[in-house]
């Protein structure tokens, strides 16, 4: 076990590197920062003066080190356009965006495990069908067009809930719905598949021979051997929502979180700001995807204990 | 007979539309041994699963006819409520199933498992379950049972696995076990053992066992009685002395033929033929991954310094039980695992020192033949695809030419000709067992590689299989590497044997000489436990199994017993 983690902190920390690396040359490539930061209209001169004042006339090896070096402080270097340390504006991003990915996962975790239980368990009668319909339309619907759609009804017709900011409790339903609209989908489908692969396991029959009520065989005996596959996707799903689902769900909803501030600083070309931000970004999948490993590790014992 | 534990009539069981058992009728008495028999597909799993009630779960149902529980608590199964049956089951009839390696639940402790019979039936706190489970394991003779409470299924042996199956079972002390082939995916010595213990517990507990099999070698050992199905209707039913001595109904008579019996006899090999095959010094290991980034470890050696010779037109069985090295030793020879030491000669080829195109070359003079028909074709290509791909590789045939020689490579194993146009999942096992024989033929090799070829076969279906092997071997003279756990069907086979315990060759020789005078302890070991369709004889046989194993194997050589007869020398 201890082996396995050490393996994962390294395999994370490699990681790390070939992201951050990959962020700066990556930013690099989409343009230059200068004409966003003045506008129209100005001089040669002034350009080369704010060129060297940035540090992009130096050669991209230098401005690399540079990139690494403002690790060292903590502060991440200053953005170009806010002259506040990067940090500090990443920072306060940070808890917004939590706050909605825990919503949402806790809201898919509670909808799309007893819904893919209910639909492999009651496979064959209108309960099983029921689930299957619900998890395909929800998987149909892109999310941009979810929340259009529920602006339109709850806050536009029906002037029931808010669109904008993070302010109230009320705040939190349309956002979280639609961050895990495709995500109940998706667990859904996933959590009724790997049930079912456990259902017609010989352990199972074992169970029932037990005499063991049905409760018991399939909470107990199956759900703890699914659980083990779902740990392996809940990752990835819970990673791939915090990485590009936040961005264009806190786009919509003018969410203050990091995905809002990648879209805007993305658009004046704010360097520093867009690599930590995407860093930022990064290192959370990075600790959500260790997290579920090391989980996974823990809930099968035949990883835990090592293969005889 | 006793008073009936359960009495069967007149029982049908249907899966939708199709009828897998019809009109069954039998008694079991308490302390009795029923041994329900047949292949595959003879409804007899179903059965065990109806009394069980458990085969709704598996897309079936009882159509008719009564399942009578008599004693205190007399019931008709067929007719009970779910609740009633739910707790009837694992108290008063258990059931063992045959796979003890997915039949436990891998993310459980074996403590917990065991001990949830207990709760669940007899009301103990968690506490005192645990404590029921560890005499339970003592009781199925599991070493440690302590130990083996916190212990996975993963953690354990095949054979110790059964063993907790069994305590699982035998827990609640029930009228009724049903045993479904418990002890097929077992080896002999390992099956010896556990019959062994059904038999000592059945007598102290006095429970009634339902034992189903296909082997009727198991049958003579354990069984009072003997039910022989066929399609889903009883062929016949008698005393199983009475059954092996004057078998009545046909399909009896035609199982107990198909039967391989130890003692019956190997093949003969006129001349002595030219070497095909010689293997001297032959070790593999595998290193054991373990430790930080996968390094460090410890290696394993899975064959060690192993020699043989094969001549044309002779086939050499290789036995040993599962882990012993048989199948790493075979794939050694054609280096689909890189040995580590020792030479191979095949076909004039030094295996050992040809760089990659011409290994890819050599490898057209010996070919495999798997256990698993299923898997071993693609599914998606046609017959005539299939089985003149290894030709077409080796460019021994023309694109034009497949065709024909698809045809008559089909006719060859015994299948119609307008077999080339179908797929192979429209055939059954032995049927896909001859596709996978004639793809090996299309290559026209110098050695056949069978690795448990008919294993996975019905006896009827693999004796056919291993005729057909024969016929080929005579007109084509080829020769055969014959891979099985299987010391009867090894005897029909091979000309000569090489049996292999922990890695190492502890003895080879001509197939007579070794199995009716075996020198070492584990050739003696592993021929005492093969179970004989024979009653009178195999259970006066369960004496003969040796206390002290494993042998200590003395120092590296290989004394003469016999002519051509080679035995590894022991620590007495």
């Amino acid at each position: 076990m201890l082996t396995y983690l050490a393996r994962t902190i390294l395999k994370m920390l490699v990681t790390f590197f070939v992201i951050v690396t990959l962020v700066f040359f990556a930013t690099r490539l989409s343009g230059s920062p200068i004409d966003f930061v003045i506008g129209e209209g100005i001089t040669q001169e002034d350009r080369a003066l704010l060129t060297s004042y940035y540090g992009l006339d130096q050669s991209t090896w230098v401005q690399y080190r540079a990139f690494l070096a403002s690790f060292a402080d903590g502060q991440f270097g200053l953005s170009f356009v806010e002259r506040r340390p990067v940090a500090e504006i990443v920072g306060e991003r940070i808890w917004p965006s939590l706050q909605l990915l825990l919503s949402s996962v806790v809201l898919t975790l509670a909808l799309s495990l007893p819904l893919g239980i209910l639909g492999a368990v009651y496979r064959k009668s209108w309960i099983g069908s029921a689930v299957m319909v619900i998890a395909f339309v929800g998987y149909a619907v892109p999310n941009f067009v979810l929340a259009t759609l529920m602006i339109l009804i709850f806050s536009y017709w029906l002037n029931w809930l808010p669109v904008v900011g993070n302010g109230t409790p009320w705040h939190f339903i349309m956002p979280t719905i639609t961050m895990s609209g495709i995500l109940i989908a998706g667990l859904t489908r996933f959590t009724r598949n790997a049930m079912l692969d456990v259902l017609g396991q010989d352990y199972m029959r074992t169970a029932r021979a037990k005499g063991l009520s049905e409760q018991t065989v399939i909470f107990k005996h199956g759900l703890r051997n699914a659980s083990i596959t779902i740990l392996s996707v809940i990752g990835l799903q819970i990673a791939g929502l915090a990485a590009a689902g936040s961005v264009v769900v806190e786009a919509i909803f003018a969410w203050p979180g990091i995905g809002d501030l990648l879209v805007r600083s993305a658009i004046v070309r704010d360097y520093p700001v867009l690599q930590f931000g995407v860093i930022a970004v990064s290192v959370a999948v990075l600790f959500i995807n260790a997290a579920v490993d090391i989980a996974y590790a823990y809930a099968d014992p035949r990883i835990r204990l090592g293969r005889a | 007979m006793s008073e009936p534990v359960l009495s069967v009539e007149n029982l049908q069981i249907a899966f939708g539309s199709h009828t897998a058992v019809k009109d069954l009728s039998f008694n079991i008495g308490a302390r009795q041994t029923v041994a329900l028999v047949g292949e595959s597909g003879s409804g007899k799993s179903a059965t065990a699963l109806a009394i069980m009630r458990l085969i709704e779960r598996e897309g079936g149902r009882i159509v008719s006819g009564r399942i009578k529980l008599h004693g205190e608590a007399e019931a008709d199964i067929a007719a009970l409520s779910d609740n009633a049956m739910c707790a009837l089951r694992g108290r008063d009839i258990s059931m063992v199933f045959q796979e003890p390696m997915t039949s436990l639940n891998p993310v459980l402790t074996i403590g917990e498992q065991v001990s949830e019979v207990f709760v669940r039936h007899r009301r103990m706190s968690r506490r005192d379950a645990l404590e029921a489970a560890r005499e339970g394991l003592a009781k199925v003779r599991i070493p440690e049972p302590a130990r083996r409470l916190t212990q996975y299924p993963h953690e354990l042996s095949g054979g110790l696995r059964q063993r907790v199956m069994i305590a699982m079972a035998l827990a609640c002390r029930p009228r009724l076990l049903i045993a479904d082939e418990p002890t097929t995916a077992l080896d002999v010595t390992t099956q010896a053992e556990i019959l062994d213990l059904i038999g000592q517990l059945q007598a102290e507990i006095g429970m009634a066992v339902l034992f189903i099999t296909h082997d009727m070698g198991v049958v003579a050992e354990i069984a009072d009685r003997v039910v022989v199905m066929r399609h889903g209707v009883k062929e016949e039913e008698a005393p199983v002395e009475a059954l092996f001595a004057r078998p009545r109904a046909t399909y009896s008579r035609l199982l107990m033929e198909a039967t391989p019996k130890l003692g019956s006899g190997a093949p003969v090999l006129g001349t002595i033929p030219a070497t095909v095959l010689e293997v001297t010094g032959l070790t593999t290991r595998f290193a054991a991954r373990s430790g930080f980034l996968g390094r460090g470890g410890s290696a394993f050696t899975a064959v060690n310094n192993a020699s043989l010779t094969l001549g044309a037109g002779e086939t050499l069985g290789l036995v040993g039980e599962s882990g012993c090295g048989k199948s790493t030793l075979a794939r050694s020879i054609l280096r689909l695992v890189e040995p580590d030491a020792g030479s191979v000669r095949l076909a004039g080829h030094d295996m050992m020192r040809l760089g990659r195109r011409q290994l890819r070359a050599a490898r057209r003079d010996a070919q495999m033949i798997f256990q698993d028909p299923y898997a071993s074709l693609n599914p998606r290509l046609p017959v005539h695809e299939l089985v003149t791909e290894p030709a077409r590789i080796h460019g021994l045939a023309r694109p034009s030419e497949c065709r024909d020689l698809a045809v008559s490579l089909v006719e060859k194993v015994g299948l119609e000709a307008d077999a080339v146009d179908r797929f192979a999942h429209q055939f059954s096992g032995g049927q896909r067992q001859r596709l996978c024989i004639a793809r090996a033929l299309s290559a026209r090799p110098r050695l056949i590689v069978a690795d448990e070829a008919v294993s996975a076969l019905d006896v009827s279906i693999a004796r056919q299989v291993t005729d057909l092997m024969l016929a080929l071997q005579q007109s084509d003279g080829v020769a055969f590497l014959f891979i099985s756990h299987d010391i009867a069907v090894v005897e029909r086979v091979s000309h000569r044997v090489a049996v292999m315990y922990g890695g190492e060759i502890v003895e080879t020789g001509p197939t007579d000489a070794v199995l009716a005078n075996p020198q070492h302890s584990y050739t003696q070991r592993l021929l005492s436990a093969v179970p004989r369709p024979d009653p009178a004889r195999s259970r006066r046989r369960r004496l003969a199994l040796p206390e002290k194993f494993p042998p200590e194997l003395a120092a590296d050589f290989m004394r003469q017993r016999g002519v051509d007869h080679f035995v590894r020398a022991e620590v007495a």
